[in-house]
């Protein structure tokens, strides 16, 4: 494939309907995704009103200040990621090639974080199985605290998953963005053909609205104090 | 969409926003709300995600079919959650 390949494929009548075709199925398997992850929140829904103060009690316990950072680390990214679509459709190969390295950069960044935050809770005693103390869950203070020890593990567990679920999402991610850029390298990404740039960008944003409700869900559940954040 | 292309600032506008209503919802979560810090946390997050969807999915922008998929989504999502919850919550309203 050189340069000057033939940018509509043979079974499109135009540009315009090639690109409207990939655009719509993406959001097609988006909308999978959304099922997805919807249905694991369903299961936390009902959980979460079923045993509401250990599911606090758990969330209160979890690293408010990296997943707070990582939100913000998240949101850049979707900036960079927007700012490369509108790069490529201007044409600034410069600016493409700069967001899309930048993208990656604050995807390894969060990934990053999350690994320090995974040894953190380990070290919290926050693994189910692994790591966890059930004495130190049904006393507060010296006073009995109406929680059960396994109803907070049930919470841990639905964080593990649903974290672990999305850095899945953000490695698929991450790999897209490393074929964008040999892409944009070989000068393949052009104000014609954007629609590659369009689409990743498409998941990537999708990753981060998934990540947008898991702040609240999973962090912001429980009450905090100011002397949470730490790492 | 092949629509207009958006001019960078309105990106940094979005963004300013987004990390401001960040700041306020981890704020919040200081606050002595007991049950309700995953309400308010969710209400914040639908906007986020909105904004997200309305102007870096560039939804403003795009065509019908995109939109439907969309709704679709939503709508699958709103039966997934409604149906399932309606069981739930309503397990106790009469004894047999």
């Amino acid at each position: 494939m050189s340069t000057n390949h033939a940018v509509l494929a043979h079974h499109f009548e135009n540009l315009e309907q090639q690109r409207e075709t990939a655009t719509f199925g993406m959001w097609i398997f988006l909308a999978t995704e959304v099922l997805i992850f919807g249905a694991i929140f369903t299961c936390y829904a009902i959980y979460r009103l079923r045993y509401p103060l250990d599911f606090e009690a758990a969330s209160a316990r979890l690293n408010i200040l990296i997943g707070s950072i990582n939100t913000i680390v998240l949101l850049s990214s979707s900036l960079t990621m927007a700012l490369s679509v509108h790069a490529t459709r201007v044409g600034r190969q410069q600016m493409l090639l700069t967001c899309l390295l930048l993208t990656i950069l604050l995807g390894g960044t969060f990934l990053g974080f999350k690994v320090v935050e995974y040894y953190e809770d380990y070290k919290e005693k926050l693994v189910p199985v692994l790591a966890f103390d059930p004495d130190e869950w049904t006393k507060v203070e010296g006073v009995e605290a109406p929680i059960q020890p396994q109803h907070v593990q049930l919470m841990l567990v639905f964080y593990y998953i649903m974290t672990g679920l999305h850095a899945a999402h953000m490695i698929v991610g991450m790999g897209l963005l490393i074929w964008l850029v040999i892409e944009a390298r070989r000068g393949w990404l052009t104000p014609v053909r954007y629609m590659p740039v369009e689409i990743v960008g498409l998941y990537w944003h999708f990753v981060d609205i998934v990540w947008i409700f898991l702040l609240p869900l999973l962090y912001l559940t429980g009450t905090h104090h100011p002397t949470d954040l730490h790492f | 969409m092949s629509g207009p292309i958006m001019p960078t600032w309105t990106y940094y506008k979005v963004f300013a926003a987004l990390i401001a209503l960040t700041l306020v919802t981890v704020y919040v979560s200081f606050l002595e709300l007991g049950p309700w810090h995953t309400t308010v946390g969710v209400l914040i997050g639908v906007v986020k995600a909105s904004l997200v969807g309305l102007f870096f999915m560039d939804l403003l922008h795009s065509s019908k079919a995109s939109w439907l998929a969309v709704l679709a989504s939503l709508f699958w999502l709103v039966i997934l959650m409604g149906l399932t919850l309606s069981d739930y919550l309503t397990r106790h309203v009469l004894e047999f």
